[in-house]
């Protein structure tokens, strides 16, 4: 299909061009309509699922923020903790300062830090903070797993001579092929056995396990395009391997390995089959909770933390599509 | 050159010849891949793999009949499944039950058997029950001939090996003590006694950890003992208390009493049933089809394998939907995708980048987010019925059923799977050259030829891919049909997670999801051959 429609386009070929773009729009809408419409519904002032007159009017008192009160709770101390975040992060820049980078970024990474640590610090038994607690204790622990194995794998798997190298691919990847409830009846038996059902630690090795092909995919891929003749160079001046790993081939594969993380990181904080087997009442996760509320009674604070995961989703795919772009200037390919 | 001049192997720098030196470092290449590898399939093989393992043997394990009930199912051997089995039988039932009924596993058997019999699960409850009153009435006319026989301490005597006897009479025995241990001497006169008090012995002190020198039998061991008396002969006996046991041989046959046969009657007419023993005798075995046959709705009856009554075949048809609706949503998926792929693959790089963000967003959001708007959009008081109604399209009182159904599954379904759909057919779109079209466009084809001639059949191999990927995600869903596919709309996942925390037949449910796993793997070994898992790319 051409980008432009020629001057001398019959009628019948301008209608074509036309009615496709309809079509197209149309489905683009079906993708995206869905996921923007549970936003200005999530600021109901009212307990319903549609819009009110008022809303359609634009008045602003049908709209409030009372589901995202409801979401956040009332206890903890955010404030404090983003005051100590600041705190802590503005020393930081100071010692890199002194150091000889001028680098602000830990004072923001620390401040968001601070202001969640702050937040969820000791709660127990809050409807929604307590399943993102645990949610934010699950995830990193199993993507540090995850990435920590993976990247050495798909640094092995890479190697020129792997013996079996097709049967072990298979293996590795398979948690993403297996569906969810399979692996989640298999991982509850077993763990049933070996005492880890209904555990932390049963949830993070299972969420752990899910995580991985997305790690194995993405350091892979990263690595097809790594010049080996660096890796030699570095020897060849004298660097070991340790030192090679390190300061050659980790720099490069980094961003590949960022973002398997946070495909690690996404899979494990939205995992709900899983958890709900291998999980108990100790570990009942975001996700968990937005599942036994739709199930259940749906409450309109659903949709207020629905609005919240889409806004960290919007993050996350900023963050992987800058670092995939990076990734390919780095590999001396014209991002695309 | 001057290699060519020389005598005998290759040799490298260091003098060893070339082939060996090259080997060697070929083999610690190898060796160091593998060492990289291996931390993460080891934990990959506890993790995962071993789960997975777990399930297919629980598929086919059935040690639980054979394990609650040893003797019987011994005993069954010999039954020719005509009518009732023996009074042997019966009496090693009452052993093993009343051991059972002291460990509180009779329950779990009996909701097992219930699953393929309905009726035993009641039945072993109640006899639960009442399977300590059997014997009674020879229990009491042991006490009444010798009130010796009333005294642990003679029972322990008469039963436990010397050492053993010696250890547990002590005064300074705290709690269980030493494991029960029989007397060899007394095993070949009393086999069927000495079996049964064995068993109380172990019972007690494992279960209530009591010293077995200071309770008194069970019923059924004096039941056992009136079975021994009555058949084997205690005149060679010349051990521990020889006289009691010809003082009790003497009196045995003016003894009255239930048999084990009527005494399980009257508990419950069923024990007569032979459908139960036929139940009991085909689950016996260590390892059973069972589970299968009932996943494809067949039951392993008395008369070999049999279908289900028609009104509990639900499996097939679970199977049937499955397959069905998610052909429905890979077919949904196609349609929406493609055009979506080929306006992508054919826009400036820029624009399609930041269309291609549309198709992405959907990919990064939370599975649970996208339910939750279809739930809230396709509810009869929902944001579309009201946009329908306020056209004018659908009168108030009669709004479309949009959610729990299937219609409900396919529409979120489809939304769900899409860009799993459209990335492979775009990655594939990308590398169609324009100039084939452009070529046929010239050699006078029309738009249309041109597209179904030359440009489809090079987009096969992206409508192969998204299809497999999509059928295999789409053939294990579980959460989104559970939220909107209410009782039509759900798929045979729905029914293995049902088995695992409601009704708990773990068996079953392990069946069924080996059925479906087996179906996955195909597909994945199909999706392996064409695609390529090394090629799996993601956003």
């Amino acid at each position: 299909m051409d980008t432009k429609l020629p001057p001398y386009a019959t009628f019948g070929q301008r209608a074509w061009f036309y009615g496709f773009r309809v079509i197209c729009g149309l489905i683009f809408f079906f993708l995206i309509a869905p996921i923007i419409i549970i936003i200005p519904l999530s600021f109901n002032a009212e307990d319903f699922f549609t819009f009110t007159p008022g809303m359609l009017a634009l008045d602003a008192d049908a709209y409030s923020l009372r589901h995202y009160t409801a979401f956040f709770g009332e206890d903890g101390y955010p404030w404090t903790g983003l005051l100590v975040g600041l705190g802590f992060g503005a020393a930081v820049s100071a010692l890199f300062y002194f150091l000889g980078s001028k680098n602000l970024f830990p004072i923001l990474i620390f401040g968001i830090l601070g202001l969640i640590v702050g937040k969820l610090w000791g709660l127990e038994g809050e409807e929604w903070m307590t399943p993102l607690r645990n949610s934010l204790r699950i995830a990193p622990v199993a993507t540090l797993l995850s990435v920590s194995f993976g990247t050495l794998a798909a640094i092995g798997l890479s190697q020129s001579h792997v013996p079996f190298k097709g049967a072990i691919m298979a293996i590795l990847i398979s948690p993403m092929i297996v569906p969810l409830i399979i692996s989640a009846a298999g991982m509850y038996f077993f763990y049933s056995r070996i005492g880890l059902q209904g555990t932390f630690m049963g949830v993070v090795l299972a969420h752990a396990a899910l995580g991985i092909p997305f790690v194995i995919i993405t350091v892979t891929a990263t690595l097809v395009g790594f010049d080996r003749s660096l890796t030699r160079a570095a020897a060849n001046l004298g660097a070991n391997p340790v030192t090679t790993f390190f300061r050659i081939q980790m720099p490069l594969i980094l961003p590949g390995v960022i973002s398997g993380g946070l495909f690690a990181f996404i899979t494990s904080f939205d995992e709900v089959v899983v958890v709900i087997f291998v999980g108990s009442a100790g570990q009942q996760t975001l996700p968990w909770q937005m599942f036994t509320g739709l199930r259940e009674q749906i409450s309109p604070v659903i949709l207020a933390a629905a609005t919240i995961l889409v806004a960290i989703s919007i993050v996350l795919l900023t963050v992987v599509e800058l670092l995939r772009r990076r990734s390919e200037r780095l590999r001396g390919m014209s991002p695309s | 050159m001057s290699d060519a001049t020389q005598d005998g192997p290759v040799l490298a720098a260091d003098g060893t010849p070339l082939k060996r030196s090259l080997s060697r470092a070929l083999r610690a290449q190898k060796l160091r891949a593998l060492m990289l590898i291996a931390p993460l399939l080891l934990f990959i093989l506890i993790t995962f793999i071993a789960p997975i393992v777990d399930m297919l043997f629980r598929s086919v394990e059935n040690q639980i009949v054979s394990e609650t009930l040893p003797r019987t199912v011994v005993e069954l051997e010999g039954w020719d499944a005509e009518g009732v089995p023996s009074e042997d039988v019966y009496a090693a039932l009452a052993y093993d039950f009343m051991e059972a009924a002291e460990r509180r596993n009779h329950t779990r058997l009996g909701s097992r058997l219930n699953y393929e019999t309905t009726g035993i699960s009641s039945l072993f409850r109640q006899s639960g029950r009442g399977v300590d009153d059997i014997g009674e009435d020879y229990a009491d006319q042991f006490h009444d001939l010798n009130p010796a026989w009333e005294e642990p301490e003679t029972w322990a005597a008469l039963m436990g090996a010397p050492d053993w006897v010696e250890a547990q009479s002590a005064d300074d025995v705290d709690g269980a003590g030493l494991l029960f241990r029989l007397s060899v001497a007394i095993q070949e006169v009393l086999p069927e006694t000495s079996d049964a008090y064995r068993s109380f012995a172990r019972t007690v002190q494992s279960e209530d950890d009591d010293n077995p020198v200071a309770e008194e039998p069970w019923n059924t061991v004096y039941l056992a003992l009136y079975r021994d008396l009555s058949t084997g002969d205690v005149s060679g006996y010349d051990g521990l208390m020889a006289d009691l046991l010809a003082e009790a041989a003497a009196a045995v046959p003016d003894f009255e009493g239930m048999t084990p046969r009527e005494a399980f009657a009257d508990i419950n007419d069923d024990w007569l049933d032979t459908e139960v023993w036929a139940t009991i005798e085909a689950f016996s075995d260590p390892y059973t089809a069972g589970y299968f046959l009932s996943a494809i709705d067949l039951q392993l009856t008395p008369d070999g394998v049999e279908r289900q009554p028609p009104e509990q075949r639900v499996y097939l048809l679970l199977f049937n939907r499955t397959i069905f609706m998610s052909m429905a949503i890979t077919l949904m998926c196609v349609l929406l995708g493609y055009p979506i792929a080929y306006l992508l693959s054919n826009l400036p790089a820029r624009t399609s980048n930041l269309l291609l963000i549309l198709v992405l967003l959907p990919f990064w959001t939370s599975l649970l987010v996208r339910t939750s708007a279809w739930k809230v959009l396709l509810q009869q008081q929902g944001v579309i019925n009201d946009l329908l109604v306020w056209i004018g399209l659908v009168a108030d009182d009669a709004r479309l059923a949009l959610i729990n159904n299937q219609l409900g599954t396919i529409i979120a379904m489809t939304h769900i799977l899409l860009p799993f759909m459209i990335l492979p057919l775009f990655s594939v779109m990308k590398t169609i050259p324009p100039s084939y079209v452009r070529a046929a466009k010239s050699l006078g084809a029309t738009n249309f030829t041109a597209f179904r001639r030359v440009y489809f059949p090079q987009s096969i191999p992206g409508i192969g891919a998204g299809c497999i990927l999509v059928f295999i995600l789409a053939i294990g869903y579980y959460i989104t049909p559970e939220l909107v596919g209410g009782r039509t709309g759900t798929f045979i996942s729905n029914r293995i997670a049902y088995h695992i925390s409601s009704s708990l037949n773990w068996g079953l449910a392990a069946a069924l999801g080996t059925i479906l796993l087996a179906l996955v793997l195909v597909l994945y070994w199909v999706y392996d051959r064409i695609v390529g898992i090394d090629n799996v790319k993601l956003g």
